[in-house]
C-alpha cells in the first residue's frame, strides 16, 4: 500500500534547540511514514550540537528512492520548528516561496541573548517574518500545552500532532499510536496520544 | 523505534546506519564486538550490546581503541567472528596493533569498523582512516546507504574469512547518523565453540602461533590476501554503474556521496549526460572494472570526502592503463573543482557537475532571496555551551577564581569530552583551558609544560581530564609526569561516565556493556598508587574547591585534585531538581550592582537570564536544572536556593 506524495521527495525539516526532542520528533513522524509504506531518510546532527546548539533533522520522503540525508539548498516543503528562531535560520538556508512552516512560539535564549550581548527579536517580528517568507505560516504554544500536560519535552510530539493536520501526509492519531505503543514505555503513551491529539486540534 | 529484538526476518524497518551496520553483524553471526565510545560511531556498540547474551554474543566497551582491537583479534584467533568499532581518530590510537595484526592475519572473520566525520561536526580533527587500509594493506568497504551498510557489513565477515585478515568498513557521520529504510535479514542461531589452537608451526595459518613475523614471508602473504581481495572486487554487487554508457562526464564516487552525486544530477537533470560508477570496494580498486568505465568518458569527476584518496588511486589506474583507455582529464580536489577540507552536500556536487557540463542549476526567485537577506541581521547565533547544572561550568568556575587570585597566569591545558568545550569556546570555560588536542594530550602536554621552570617558565601547569579519558589515555601521561617530577596540577573532571556520547559505561563504573555487574576500577587509587597525593572534592562547593586548588597551586610535583559530581543529563539526574532556585528582586541590584551582571555576562548558565525590561536576573524555570551553583556566585545573595521537593 503506497500512497502517493505532492511532491517526490517531499523534504521535512524539524527543528530546534539540543533537548527539544527534536530527534525523537523525527524519528516518530518517519516511522509513520515507513508503515504507510515510503521510502524515508532522515539526516541528523547530533554529538556536539545536543549541548544547547541548534539541532536539526532533515527527512526525505519518497515512494521509491533513497535520497540524500542532507535536503539541497532552498528546497524544504514543510519546516517544523520546535523553537522560533530556529524557524527563520532554516528558512534562510532551506526556505523558498512555496513552503510550509509549523512554529512552536517558545523561546530558548541563545546564550548570547542570556549575556545581553544579542537581542532576540519580538515574537511580533518572528511572526511577520516567518508570515512573509512561507506560504502558509502556523504558530503554537506547544511547550505551554505540554507543561500542562506535566511535561515540556512533549512540545514536539503536539507540533507531529499538528503535522497530521495539515493534511499533506495522510497520517493520523492511528498510525502515531501504532508507532508509539512500538517504541515507547507504556506508561508514557497515554501522555503522548493526549499531546498528539492537542497539535491536531490547534491546527485543525 | 531502534532495532529491537522483536522485530521480525522479512520485515522493512527504519534503521540509523549504525543500526543497519550492528544488524549486518548480527546477521553474519558475529560473537565478540568490542569499542570505545566517540561520535558517530557509538551507537553500533551500544546496538550490540542489546542482543548481547552470554555465551552468544560478548559486547564490551574497552578502555580504548587499541585494547578493543586487541579484544576483538583474540576472537577471531580463537576461531569466532568479531568486530571493532571507533571514530576517525580511533584507528591511530588501535594502529600499532593493527599492523601487526594484519602481519599476523585472522581466523575467524574479523572487521574493523570506522566513523569518519567530514566536517568535524563532532570532533576536533577531520582525520580520513581511508588511508589505514592502504597503508596497513588491508581491503576497504564503503557503503552508500541504509541497506548496503547492513549487507556489506555481513559481506565484510565473509570476505575476512576469505583472505584471512581483518577487513575495513567506512562509514561517515552522515551515514552512521543517518536513517532510511532497512529490511531485516535472518539472525543464524549462534555456534561453535572458542578455542585458540596453537600448537602447530608458524606457517600453519590454522594451528600455529599468530604472529606477524617472519615479516617478509608474512608481509609477502598479506600482500597476496590483497591481491585476491582485488580480485573479488572485480564483479562485487557493492559496484554499480548508472546511466550512459558513454557520459560526457564520469562520475566516480563511493559512502554517502553516492546519494549527493545523484541528487545533483537529478538537481541538475542531467541524468542523460553523466553516468555515476559508485564503488563500495575503495582499496584496492579492482582494475578492470575502472578500466571498463573509464574507456567510455573523456571527462572523469571523483566525489569524496574529506582527502583525494579514491582520486588519487584513480589516477594511478588511469596511468598504468593510459595506453589501452587514452588520455583523461579528471576534476575533483586536488584541482579545486570539490573543496579540499570540510564535508560535501548536493549543492556542492551539483555546483561542482554544473560547472563541468555548462548547466546552471535552478534558483530561488530573485525577490524571495532579498527577503531572506533582509532577515539574517536578526537571527541570534546560538553558541554551545555547558549544559544548565552541568558540574563542568562550576568546576572551570572554580578554576578561574583560584588562577584569578594565583595571579601568575596559570592556564589549563584541556582534553577531549563535553569538557573540551572550555577549550573550543572560550567564553564556556571562563578564558581558562588553552590547549586542546587528542585524548590524554592534556595530561602529557602537562607533564612538559611541568618541566619549564628550569627554562624560566613561571605559570602554574593544570590539566583537566573526565573519567573515560583518564582511563584511556592519561594514565601513561600522569605516570610520566609523576616520575619526571613534573610540577603540574592534575583535575579529574569525574562525571560518572562517558557523557559526552551518551553515558556509555568505562571502567569507574560497577556495571558493564552488557549490564552486568562489573569491578569498578578507582581513579583516586590509581593516582595514589602512582605516587600522587590526591585530594577529592564537589565541584559545586566552590568556596571548598577555590581554597583546594589554591594550595596545590603552591606545591610542588604532581597533585591531583578530583572533582566528582554526576553529569546533568545522567538518567539519575534528569528532570530531577536538588534545588528550586530564585532570584529575589529586592536583593538584585541589577546594573547599579558593579558586579557587571556577572551572573549572566560571564557566568553563561542557560537557565540564568538577564531581562533586559526589568534590568534585573531572572531564572528560567524550564531550563535549570536545580544545581544551586549560582547562589554562591551573586555578590549580592540574590540568588536564593529552596531545597526541592523530588530532590
Amino acid at each position: 500500500m503506497r500512497e502517493t506524495l505532492a511532491k517526490d521527495p517531499y523534504n521535512i525539516v524539524i527543528t530546534g534547540v539540543g533537548g527539544q526532542g527534536n530527534v525523537m520528533a523525527s524519528r516518530v513522524l518517519s516511522n509513520m511514514l515507513v508503515r504507510k509504506g515510503f521510502r524515508v531518510t532522515i539526516g541528523e546532527t547530533f554529538g556536539m550540537s545536543q549541548r544547547g546548539g541548534s539541532v536539526m533533522s532533515h527527512i526525505r520522503v519518497s515512494p521509491t528512492a533513497v535520497w540524500s540525508p542532507q535536503i539541497p539548498k532552498g528546497m524544504a516543503d514543510l519546516i517544523v520548528a520546535l523553537e522560533p528562531i530556529e524557524a527563520i535560520r532554516v528558512l534562510l538556508d532551506y526556505g523558498n516561496p512555496s513552503v510550509r512552516v509549523l512554529v512552536n512560539l517558545r523561546a530558548i535564549y541563545p546564550v548570547g541573548v542570556i549575556t545581553g550581548e544579542d537581542e532576540y527579536p519580538s515574537e511580533g517580528t518572528i511572526r511577520d517574518a516567518v508570515a512573509a517568507l512561507a506560504a502558509e505560516a502556523r504558530f503554537l504554544a506547544a511547550t505551554e500545552e505540554a507543561i500542562r500536560l506535566g511535561n515540556p519535552i512533549l512540545g514536539n510530539i503536539v507540533m507531529i500532532g499538528a503535522v497530521a493536520s495539515l493534511g499533506v501526509l495522510s497520517i493520523d492519531r492511528k498510525l502515531f499510536e501504532a508507532v508509539i505503543r512500538d517504541g515507547m514505555p507504556a506508561a508514557l503513551v497515554e501522555a503522548n496520544l493526549r499531546a498528539f491529539a492537542i497539535g491536531q486540534a490547534a491546527v485543525a | 523505534m531502534s532495532l529491537d529484538r522483536e522485530q521480525k526476518e522479512g520485515s522493512e524497518v527504519l534503521l540509523m546506519g549504525n543500526e543497519a551496520i550492528a544488524r549486518g553483524a548480527l546477521e553474519a553471526g558475529v560473537r565478540v564486538a568490542a569499542g570505545y565510545p566517540g561520535t558517530p560511531s557509538s551507537e553500533i556498540i551500544e546496538t550490540l550490546s542489546r542482543f548481547s547474551e552470554a555465551g552468544k554474543l560478548y559486547v564490551e566497551w574497552s578502555t580504548n581503541e587499541k585494547v578493543a582491537m586487541e579484544v576483538a583479534a583474540a576472537a577471531s584467533f580463537a576461531g569466532l567472528r568479531s568486530l571493532c568499532v571507533m571514530k576517525q581518530n580511533g584507528v591511530n590510537v588501535a594502529s600499532d596493533f593493527l599492523l601487526h595484526l594484519t602481519g599476523s592475519g585472522t581466523r575467524g572473520g574479523m572487521i574493523l569498523i570506522t566513523c569518519d566525520d567530514p566536517g568535524a561536526l563532532s570532533s576536533v580533527n577531520e582525520g580520513e582512516s581511508r588511508h589505514f587500509a592502504r597503508l596497513m594493506e588491508i581491503p576497504l568497504l564503503e557503503p552508500a546507504d541504509f541497506r548496503e551498510a547492513k549487507e556489506m557489513t555481513r559481506w565484510a565477515f565473509d570476505l575476512s574469512e576469505a583472505i584471512r585478515n581483518v577487513v575495513m568498513v567506512r562509514s561517515v557521520t552522515r551515514m552512521s547518523h543517518a536513517s532510511g529504510n532497512v529490511v531485516l535479514g535472518a539472525l543464524p542461531a549462534a555456534g561453535g565453540k572458542a578455542q585458540f589452537r596453537c600448537d602447530g608451526p608458524v606457517s600453519d595459518p590454522d594451528r600455529g602461533p599468530m604472529i606477524s613475523t617472519p615479516v617478509i614471508a608474512k608481509h609477502r602473504l598479506q600482500q597476496e590476501k590483497l591481491r585476491k581481495a582485488a580480485a573479488l572486487f572485480e564483479d562485487s554487487p557493492f559496484n554499480t554503474y548508472e546511466g550512459p554508457e558513454t557520459p560526457e562526464l564520469l562520475i566516480i564516487t563511493s559512502s554517502v556521496c553516492t546519494l549527493y552525486s545523484r541528487e545533483a544530477l537529478s538537481l541538475l537533470r542531467a541524468e542523460g549526460r553523466a553516468a555515476i560508477l559508485k564503488l563500495g570496494t575503495t582499496w584496492p580498486l579492482p582494475p578492470a572494472l575502472l578500466k571498463k568505465h573509464l574507456r567510455g568518458a573523456e571527462k572523469v569527476l571523483i566525489v569524496e570526502e574529506v582527502l583525494p584518496f579514491l582520486e588519487d588511486q584513480v589516477k594511478i589506474l588511469a596511468a598504468e592503463q593510459a595506453r589501452e583507455i587514452g588520455i583523461k582529464t579528471f576534476y575533483g580536489k586536488n584541482d579545486g573543482t570539490l573543496p579540499m577540507v570540510g564535508e560535501l552536500n548536493p549543492d556542492l556536487v551539483a555546483a561542482a557537475v554544473g560547472r563541468i557540463l555548462g548547466i546552471v542549476s535552478p534558483a530561488i526567485p530573485a525577490e524571495y532571496r532579498e527577503k531572506l537577506q533582509s532577515l539574517t541581521a536578526f537571527v541570534p547565533k546560538r553558541e554551545q555551551t555547558f549544559c544548565p547544572g552541568c558540574p563542568h561550568r562550576a568546576s572551570f568556575w572554580g578554576i578561574r577564581e583560584a588562577l584569578q587570585r594565583d595571579s601568575r597566569g596559570g592556564f589549563v591545558c584541556g582534553d577531549i569530552g563535553c569538557y573540551a568545550m572550555a577549550s573550543l569556546f572560550p567564553a564556556a570555560g571562563f578564558h581558562t583551558a588553552k590547549t586542546l588536542h587528542s585524548m590524554g594530550s592534556g595530561t602529557g602536554i602537562a607533564s612538559g609544560f611541568g618541566k619549564l621552570g628550569p627554562f624560566g617558565m613561571e605559570q602554574p601547569v593544570l590539566a583537566v581530564c573526565g573519567d573515560s579519558t583518564f582511563y584511556h589515555a592519561a594514565i601513561p601521561a600522569l605516570i610520566n609526569a609523576v616520575h619526571q617530577n613534573a610540577d603540574i596540577t592534575f583535575i579529574a573532571l569525574d562525571n560518572s561516565g562517558t557523557a559526552m556520547t551518551g553515558f556509555q559505561p568505562h571502567p569507574g563504573l560497577d556495571v558493564n556493556a552488557m549490564g552486568e555487574v562489573s569491578p569498578k576500577v578507582d581513579i583516586a587509587a590509581i593516582c595514589g598508587a602512582i605516587g600522587a597525593p590526591v585530594v577529592t572534592g564537589d565541584p559545586f562547593a566552590l568556596i571548598e574547591t577555590r581554597e583546594t586548588l589554591n594550595r596545590l597551586l603552591e606545591e610542588p610535583g604532581v597533585k591531583v585534585l578530583i572533582l566528582k559530581q554526576s553529569c546533568a543529563l545522567s538518567p539519575e539526574n534528569k528532570e530531577k531538581k536538588r534545588f528550586l532556585v530564585r532570584v529575589d528582586e529586592a536583593l538584585c541590584r541589577g546594573e547599579a550592582c558593579g558586579c557587571n551582571r556577572i551572573c549572566t555576562r560571564i557566568f553563561r548558565c542557560p537557565g540564568l537570564l538577564w531581562n533586559r525590561e526589568r534590568k534585573k536576573a531572572e531564572i528560567d524555570e524550564v531550563i535549570c536544572a536545580g544545581c544551586g551553583f549560582c547562589a554562591g556566585i551573586c555578590p549580592a545573595g540574590a540568588i536564593r536556593n529552596e531545597e526541592a521537593a523530588n530532590s
